[in-house]
């Protein structure tokens, strides 16, 4: 079967205990298109987002990747079961990059970009080496290769676990709040690497807090409210010309999103 | 029940009773003067002058950093000889239990009392009271809340350590067991049984220590 | 005091103290290479997410937790003989007692350390696609260790002191053999000072080296993980 959809979610829901948080959520990300996730906090974005590399595991609906639906239907009720294995071969597919950086402390960057490639891809170790450094050029931080993590600034670390995913060389790239963590001066250099890859062709699911930066570089903007999707179109219609009550609302309490301009 | 064990436990469980009660006794001596112990030299480490500083630091230092086995042999072998007299299993015991605990204690109420900001002195002294009222009044009761899940594994250790006191031949739980196995050749259910009572009274007795350690936790200020 | 010092005693018997230590050393230290991994797996097992594995492993460690080491030993040494029919020297059965009391103590230094590793690397770490035994060996463990080393050489330390007990069941460790000289000789006073001496010594070695490792982690900032 071949599709064109890196990503079809449908009938998605995700409850922690007798809470729910996503209720129901249908969604495709076309290959090559940038797709982002608005919401209040809450709203379940994060979520939806760790739904798709299976961090969370959804209580009911399916993911498909490249067509082929992940696990196997347990029974009726919409529920599946997900072996390890099967996960840890989609993660490999899956690039994503979290608010924390989360690169491992004990490692240089150019081990934290290594590690997968060795474990994971089975390349050597002069490759993982070779395609580590090429990235680092690629987000300017070519040299830097042999630091410590704790030696990097915040805009630094981002890029090194962007690269970190990169390295597994996936069919998509999620990012969940990539740049919540860090100090104002050091947000653009993040967003110019992630609006290079979008320029790369890379197919992206994004949550952000950045409406100016969402507004250029979506293809498709979803606004999620109370575990649904409650608004979804492109940029300059969701953002500029919200339809319904609620994502009115947040645009407004977004007053610093004004016109639309990056850089 | 009776039916269940053999015949030569049965008769040993008197015996068993009363080695557990000489444990238990052990145990409380110990604990109490630890404490105290503990208490003097962790003050004269925390507070005192050069001299008793550097008594503090050789008692905390020698204690902790040798065998407890190996004290108490020293005080039931080789003390008597140097002061020539008699010292009793259960002194000799208690003797090196108490100096040995004492030492952990004697840290446990330093850590304690250092955890106690340097303010609180220097409020205290603004007000004109003396060093040993502050002392008591203010530095340790705020620093006991720190000190409770440390002394807690403590108490739990020394009543371990209490079996130690079998080896000078001191009739508590594992001399008696082993006094028993050697009349009755039933060694399995005695050290069986040894090992469960320990296990019986220790497992509840953490439990128990941590509820309370959990409960002043909250309702401390 | 009309006690007359003689410690010509201690300088006769060098050669057998010397002896005596190395074997507590050898003791300790098959004690500390049997329970480390064992203390490791059965902190796994307590770690897992199968029942059927946390179970014995809180057992196991609570049952060896609580019991003295003491009985323990008797037990492995006295009791297990007539059980099985297995006899055991005093060698085997205190570095099995001592194995299996240190690994139960130091599963919960490997838990705690595993525990304190926040959930952002083991997200991290899924999210590359790793198995659990590759992020376990590569990122979890090697952060996890190192913050808990300074408890683990404590531990040791510990350990060390412990294994006296392996005199009772006639191991010749550094008590048993001044024990065996005090009763040759009546020197029981130099004797005993002697070894407490060495013990101090040993062991204030031991925590002066956990006191630098401590300092040395505390100043290398690069592994302060969030």
């Amino acid at each position: 079967m071949t599709t064109d959809n890196v990503i079809e979610i449908s009938g998605l829901r995700k409850s922690f205990g007798a809470h729910e948080v996503l209720k129901g959520i249908d969604l495709v990300i076309p290959k090559g298109k940038t797709v982002v996730l608005l919401g209040a906090s809450g709203s379940g974005k994060s979520t939806l987002l760790r739904c798709v590399n299976f961090l969370e595991t959804p209580t009911a609906g399916t993911v498909a990747f490249n067509g082929k639906p992940v696990g196997t239907p347990k029974g009726t009720g919409g529920e599946r079961s997900y072996s390890d294995r099967e996960l840890r071969a989609l993660r490999a597919h899956i690039g994503i990059v979290f608010q924390q950086f989360n690169l491992f402390p004990h490692m240089t960057a150019l081990e934290n970009i290594m590690e997968g490639q060795r474990a994971v891809l089975g390349r050597s170790r002069e490759e993982a080496a070779a395609r580590a450094e090429a990235l680092l050029a690629r987000v300017g931080l070519a040299g830097r290769g042999g630091a410590y993590p704790s030696h990097l600034s915040g805009g630094q670390q981002q890029r090194v676990a962007i690269c970190r995913a990169l390295a597994m060389d996936p069919d998509v790239m999620l990012f969940d709040e990539a740049t919540s963590a860090l100090d104002p001066e050091l947000v653009g250099e993040v967003l110019r690497t992630m609006k290079a890859l979008r320029e790369d062709g890379m197919t992206m699911l994004i949550v952000t807090h950045e409406l100016g930066f969402a507004y250029h570089i979506a293809d498709e903007v979803v606004f999620l409210s109370e575990g649904r999707i409650y608004e979804q179109a492109p940029p300059h219609e969701v953002m500029l010309h919200p339809k319904g009550e609620r994502t009115r609302q947040f645009m407004l309490g977004h007053s610093e999103f004004r016109l639309p301009h990056l850089d | 029940m009776d039916a269940f064990l053999s015949p030569s436990l049965a008769i040993s469980l008197p015996a068993l009773a009363r080695g557990l009660v000489h444990t238990l006794e052990l145990a409380v001596v110990c604990l109490v003067a630890s404490l105290l112990l503990g208490l003097v030299f962790g003050v004269m480490r925390y507070a005192g002058g050069r001299v008793l500083h550097a008594l503090a630091i050789a008692y905390v230092e020698v204690f902790r950093n040798t065998p407890v086995l190996v004290q108490i042999l020293w005080f039931f072998f080789a003390l008597p000889i140097l002061v020539q007299f008699e010292i009793s299993a259960f002194t000799a015991a208690a003797l090196g239990l108490s100096l040995n605990s004492g030492a952990f204690s004697a840290e446990i109420f330093r850590a304690g009392m250092q955890a106690v900001p340097k303010g609180q002195w220097e409020a205290a002294n603004a007000l004109g009271m003396s060093r040993t009222r502050v002392m008591f009044r203010i530095v340790l009761p705020q620093a006991v809340r720190h000190m409770i899940p440390a002394f807690t594994n403590r108490w739990i250790e020394l009543f371990k350590l209490t079996s130690l006191a079998s080896v000078i031949a001191y009739p508590e739980l594992v001399y008696s067991a082993q006094q028993i196995s050697n009349s009755y050749f039933n060694p399995v259910e005695v050290f069986t049984l040894v090992a469960v009572i320990f296990i019986a009274l220790v497992i509840p007795a953490s439990y128990l220590l941590r509820r309370l350690e959990a409960r002043l936790r909250r309702s401390a200020p | 005091m009309h006690y007359q010092w003689d410690f010509s005693v201690i300088g006769d018997n060098a050669g057998l103290l010397l002896w005596g230590l190395g074997n507590t050393l050898l003791l300790t230290l098959i004690a500390i290479l049997i329970g480390t991994p064992l203390g490791l797996a059965v902190a796994l097992m307590r770690l897992s997410s199968r029942r059927w594995l946390v179970w014995p492993a809180t057992v196991y460690v609570e049952v060896f937790r609580a019991a003295p080491a003491l009985v323990q030993l008797y037990w492995l040494y006295f009791a297990l003989p007539r059980l099985t029919g297995l006899r055991l020297g005093g060698f085997e059965a205190a570095a099995i007692a001592l194995s299996i009391l240190s690994s139960a103590f130091l599963s919960e230094v490997f838990r705690g350390g595993i525990a304190s590793i926040g959930k952002g690397q083991w997200d991290a770490a899924r999210g590359i696609g790793l198995s659990y035994p590759r992020m376990l060996r590569t990122i979890i463990l090697p952060q996890a260790i190192r913050r808990m080393l300074p408890v683990f050489l404590e531990r040791y330390i510990e350990l060390l002191k412990t294994s006296t007990i392996a005199a009772t069941v006639s191991f010749g460790d550094l008590l048993f053999v001044a024990q065996d000289i005090s009763y040759r000789t009546y020197r029981t006073l130099e004797i005993f000072s002697a070894i407490a001496v060495m013990f101090f010594l040993v062991i204030l070695l031991c925590s002066q080296l956990t006191r630098l490792v401590e300092h040395r982690l505390a100043r290398s900032g690069e592994f302060t993980a969030r």
